[in-house]
């Protein structure tokens, strides 16, 4: 029971924490529960079904079909969270002032919603179709008693989900006005961890030869599969020893997040009067 | 841009065929067979992993940074990339108890 729990709890963190993101940067955007939910229950049929086609899944493009479709999910994310960056940059500062009153610009959020909605979808996939795969396999095993199982998985989860509520609140004790500062800062970073990550599955499915060579190794200092490392790996995308490419994925999406932010942020006051400086 | 690069990337380029010296290791009863597995250091490798398991593994080395799925009762090849000298440990994250190994490049 306890192997299970401390499994399904290792994969549901990631989710869980992307989820509590989420839902803070949604804060005050109306029907954001609705989404959130759509995106948790699609990830998790998603997952339902990567785990049942997972042997189709991976001998489709000459083996290497499970890399690619991480790597695509995760392209797929991190469009959506540079996309949701980036209209914040413009409306964020609205959306601050009037987060108890439902005004224009805060209606407008349910655009970004959906993307963020996906970006919960794929992260619970991802996740979920390892634990199902994990929770499965033992029951066919026989190994562990059913209701011992179903108890470790359970509590695994209620844990995922306790990080999840504690990203969340935390988040909330930030003051309103600085709310959607932080949580774009933190979505940047989790846009570039994850494009980093899409850049080793692409590597691993064979399709990316160049500046494979690791760059430095900390695992002295820090190991990855630890679940501080974990913590770190999903929220700033720590990874012990980064070869080249990772890096230079990483940082171009910092940087194309950031650019692109500016540029939106720049253009959208001036539609509006200004005061005189 | 560079997201739709490589978007595209995979459409541009066939995957390339590792047929060449792969490295045959079995899972069995939840263990890897050979467990240690020696590479040359400075060149990437691929492991061709046949799972004779009914259950998936995942074939998880943070070490070695891959996470690989491996159905129950079917093989996959794990890219191995140039490693330096040294000892990677790597594991079926499933049933770690007993699903051990370490790559050994030198």
């Amino acid at each position: 029971m306890l192997s299970a729990l401390l499994i399904v709890f290792r994969e549901v963190i990631e989710a869980g924490l992307i989820v509590g993101i989420v839902l803070a940067a949604t804060k005050g955007v109306p029907r954001r529960d609705f989404a959130v939910g759509m995106g948790v229950g699609a990830g998790v049929l998603g997952a339902c079904l990567v785990a049942v086609f997972a042997g189709g899944l991976a001998s489709l493009f000459q083996g290497s079909g499970q890399e690619l479709f991480n790597a695509a999910i995760l392209i797929l994310a991190v469009i959506m969270l540079t996309w949701h960056n980036v209209w914040m940059a413009s409306h964020g500062r609205e959306m601050a002032r009037e987060l108890k009153a439902a005004g224009h610009e805060v209606v407008t959020g349910r655009r970004t919603l959906a993307a963020l909605g996906v970006v919960v979808g794929v992260a619970v996939l991802r996740e979920g179709s390892e634990v199902v795969l994990f929770l499965y396999g033992i029951a066919a095993q026989g190994g562990v008693s059913n209701a011992g199982l179903l108890a470790g998985g359970a509590l695994g989860l209620a844990a995922g989900a306790a990080v999840s509520a504690l990203m969340y609140f935390g988040l909330l004790t930030i003051p309103a006005g600085r709310l959607f500062q932080v949580t774009s800062g933190l979505i940047t970073l989790l846009a570039a961890g994850m494009a980093a990550q899409a850049v080793l599955f692409l590597q691993n499915g064979g399709y990316l030869d160049a500046w494979t060579g690791t760059i430095w190794d900390t695992s002295w200092l820090l190991r990855e599969d630890s679940i501080p490392g974990r913590l770190l790996h999903t929220l700033v995308g720590y990874v012990q020893a980064p070869d080249g490419a990772q890096i230079v994925a990483y940082l171009a999406t910092i940087i194309a997040i950031v650019v692109l932010m500016r540029l939106t942020g720049r253009q959208a006051p001036a539609a509006r009067p200004q005061p005189a400086e | 841009m560079k997201r739709t690069f490589f978007f595209l990337l995979p459409l541009l380029m066939p995957a390339p065929a590792f047929a060449d010296a792969a490295i045959p290791v079995t899972l069995q009863n939840h263990k890897f067979s050979p467990s240690e597995i020696h590479v040359k250091a400075n060149s990437p490798t691929v492991i061709a992993l046949t799972n004779k398991d009914a259950t998936a593994e995942e074939f998880d080395s943070s070490a070695l940074q891959v996470e690989k799925v491996v159905a129950g009762n079917s093989s996959g090849n794990v890219r191995i990339r140039a490693l330096a000298p040294g000892r990677y440990p790597f594991m079926g994250e499933y049933h770690s108890a007993t699903a051990q190994g370490v790559v050994v490049a030198k």
